[in-house]
């Protein structure tokens, strides 16, 4: 079979933008982690047992507590695009799986509602970062592109799911051969290939933009440290070097 | 206020989110510090040569040593959830007052010298040079954050703004451009070991004073030791506890306390200062050689716990970072935590029915309380979450009849500033600090009206010298903010007093403990 100049070009963008995405991602996350945390900040009151702290995560993670308390109409377009967004790349994961998991067979059609979801969420949020004064003073060019971005993704998506159609096959064995090193040719649909390309470009500028607020969530020491500072004693390396000095 | 040259916000009926006006408070900068108030703190005394590379390396420095910083500044994806939650921004409108925009200047340079985008593509990113407008922003606005952590509670991601504004003063004392009356203050701490400058004899003269005082009002002894070797407890107080009204009737309350629970207790004068400015000024540093003045005074007086008095950031600094500081602590009694709040004496003891507590004796008020941000939002009290926000109220409805709290989004972990917090408790702030109490005094005038209190109780001493001043600015007075202490002293039955039973004038022995 002859593979087409743009199959080849497609897989190596998603050759580049995963290594990109993964050796950004791994990084940041490394300098997180090895980045010392000297002093003891959780936000008040917080849990005073690890377990608690998970819990406090969890309900950050899933719920979007803070925001919840912070702002219902932000929190409503955040989570709604967030949830879309989650449903929606567990059913993509029919192009990479073969054969399909059961749950992600019985899924299928949540993720198809899940880009609505994603549309009403996105939608929400772009008019808010327009229409509120506050918002918009603090929006970067970068803040609206990103929405834009996601907005063209959902739609591409959602215009083929909905009504163009795509060849499910061959995407899915391009991707499956991506997977196994063994490319395989894609079909040059212009949506389809445009939803690619916008998608290989968010992997991309994933680890270098405000994206990393999903790592960030994880480290973010008003969260996720124990309030525990009088029974146990918190000294970073750098703190304790001071120590002897004095 | 006829003196004023600004004019006092409003109070509002219904508090809605107010429009933006660009620079209105960029005017607003507090005095600079001088040579020898910079010095002291290892800090150059003017702006430095080739300052921005100094600022630069600087940044790149705490970066590498606090994870918060580093994970806010990657992290905010300018939701807007935090735009209205500062009462800066509430008070003065002015959009860099806003959390994530105070934040902005700072990140934008962060970004421009840090980041890929930044470096390549500034303008999409809103990344800038660290030029002399950005350092006059920062110097500004950095000083109208009173790092009360209320944007953090709000933020998805917990981005704690009072984060970034400690790394920038410390980025701008580095560069030699320190705020004067933080730095002033430090610098006393560091020579005599109280922000007053207050030397051991004058502290020796006050607590003397005190003594009588309590003695001809009550014909009780109760003591206000100094530098008593083998007291049980070392008390560290906010040095406006010493002679400042509502202060010191504060300190009066704690004498009795520990009177009443047969508790002997000192202070010191090398460590007569609870309040630990270093923290304002993000010095790690600083803020643990303060510290370590704590634990030279606890080892050298032999005590066996540290009690902290009614101070919101000191309790922060204690609660929080002491162990982490100037500990450990284990030449201390393990029976108690180490430090404990005064606050949590006196619960404790109320709880063992071992105070007695006459509440008419306050009748004359109608209280409400103010929870400091320091304690509400980064720090606890007892042994569970949320022990920060019950233990002071149940101190105020155990020693009075009247109390009533302000609307539930002003109070406890949704608290607001008193204004004047994390070192802008200085006259060349008076504007910002008179706006900033905005969003306090709306909820405070609702309960006066709508309950008819006519006193607010608080226990941090910043708070209570912020609301002596600015409380005129709304038309309320002066003396309508108590200490919780005071509450405590005015309603406390002490054993052997005057006017108790008949007995008054008998020796303290006499007295059966009916308690
Ligand atoms: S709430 Fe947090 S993430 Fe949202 S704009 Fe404010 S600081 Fe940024
Ligand atoms: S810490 Fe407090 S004063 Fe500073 S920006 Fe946040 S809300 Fe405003």
């Amino acid at each position: 079979m002859q593979i087409s100049m743009l199959s080849f070009s497609i897989a190596a963008l998603f050759y580049i933008a995963f290594f990109i995405l993964a050796y950004g991602l791994v990084a940041k996350i490394l300098q997180y982690k090895n980045t010392p945390a000297p002093l003891k900040i959780p936000t008040m009151p917080a849990p005073t047992t690890q377990a608690g702290v998970v819990f406090r995560m969890s309900k950050e993670v899933v719920f979007f507590e803070s925001l919840f308390k912070s702002s219902k109409i932000t929190w409503l377009f955040g989570w709604l695009f967030h949830f879309g967004l989650f449903l929606d790349m567990l059913r993509h994961l029919r192009y990479f799986i073969d054969p399909v998991w059961f749950w992600v067979v019985i899924i299928q059609p949540f993720g198809k509602y899940g880009s609505i979801l994603m549309l009403v969420g996105l939608v929400g949020l772009l008019a808010r970062r327009i229409v509120v004064d506050r918002v918009r003073y603090i929006s970067a060019p970068s803040d609206h592109l990103i929405l834009v971005l996601l907005l063209c993704i959902t739609t591409t998506g959602m215009a083929m799911s909905f009504y163009l159609g795509a060849d499910v096959i061959s995407v899915k064995s391009f991707f499956v051969g991506l997977l196994t090193f063994n490319i395989q040719n894609i079909p040059a649909d212009l949506v389809l290939i445009s939803h690619l390309v916008m998608v290989a470009f968010l992997m991309i500028i994933f680890p270098y933009s405000k994206l990393l607020h999903a790592p960030g969530l994880f480290f973010s020491p008003s969260r996720n440290q124990v309030d525990n500072a009088r029974e146990k004693r918190h000294l970073a390396k750098w703190a304790q070097e001071l120590e002897k000095t004095n | 206020m006829a003196d004023s040259k600004f004019d006092t916000p409003q109070l509002r009926e219904y508090p809605i989110i107010p429009k933006l006006k660009k620079g209105v408070m960029s005017h607003s900068k507090p005095f600079i510090a001088k040579e020898p108030h910079q010095e002291p703190l290892g800090f150059p005394g003017e702006l430095v040569d080739d300052w921005e590379n100094v600022a630069i390396k600087k940044m790149a420095d705490l970066q590498g040593k606090y994870r918060s910083l580093q994970v806010y500044l990657d992290s905010c994806v300018k939701c807007g959830a935090c735009t209205d939650k500062c009462h800066y921004y509430v008070g003065t409108t002015d959009p860099k007052n806003m959390p994530v925009a105070r934040q902005d200047l700072y990140r934008k340079v962060y970004r421009r010298y840090f980041t890929f985008a930044g470096k390549y593509f500034p303008k999409l990113v809103g990344a800038t040079d660290l030029t002399k407008e950005v350092l006059d922003d920062w110097y500004s606005y950095f000083h109208q954050c009173s790092q009360c952590r209320r944007c953090s509670v709000y933020c998805p991601y917990g981005i704690d703004t009072a984060e970034i504004s400690m790394a920038a003063r410390e980025v701008m004392d580095t560069i030699g451009v320190g705020q004067k009356y933080c730095n002033e203050i430090i610098s006393k701490v560091h020579k005599i070991g109280n922000n007053l400058g207050l030397p051991g004899p004058a502290l020796e003269d006050t607590l003397e004073g005190l003594e009588e005082d309590v003695e001809d009002e009550t014909g009780v002894a109760v003591k206000y030791p100094l530098d008593v070797k083998g007291a049980e407890v070392l008390l560290v107080t906010p040095s406006a506890d010493f002679f400042a009204e509502p202060h010191v009737d504060g300190l009066i309350g704690y004498g009795k306390v520990f009177h009443e629970a047969g508790i002997s207790w000192t202070v010191s004068s090398h460590a007569s200062e609870a309040a630990n400015f270093g923290m304002f000024i993000g010095s790690y540093d600083n803020m643990r050689k303060l510290a370590v003045r704590i634990r030279e005074a606890a080892l050298e007086l032999g005590v066996k716990r540290i009690v902290f008095g009614e101070c919101g950031h000191a309790w922060r600094v204690a609660y929080s970072f002491l162990n982490t500081l100037a500990g450990p602590w284990d030449f201390l009694d393990p029976k108690y935590p180490v430090p404990q709040h005064i606050c949590e004496v006196t619960y404790n003891l109320i709880q063992e029915n071992k105070l007695r507590f006459d509440k008419s004796l306050n009748d004359d008020m109608v209280l409400t309380y103010h929870d400091s941000c320091n304690v509400a939002r980064a720090s606890r009290m007892g042994d569970s979450a949320g022990g920060q926000f019950l233990i002071p109220r149940e101190i105020i409805k155990a020693t009075c009849n009247n109390f009533y709290d302000m609307s539930s989004d002003t109070i406890k972990e949704g608290t607001f500033c008193c204004g004047g917090g994390g070192g802008l408790l200085t006259d060349d702030l008076m504007e910002l600090r008179v706006k900033g109490a905005l969003p306090r005094m709306e909820a405070l005038r609702r309960v006066v009206e709508e309950k008819g209190v006519t006193h607010m109780a608080a226990i941090c001493a910043i708070c209570k010298s912020q609301f002596s001043k600015v409380f005129p600015y709304y038309d309320f007075t002066m003396d309508q903010i108590v200490s919780v202490h005071q509450l405590v002293s005015n309603a406390i039955i002490l054993t052997g007093q005057n006017d108790e039973n008949d007995e008054g004038d008998h020796p303290q022995e006499d007295i059966d403990e009916a308690a």
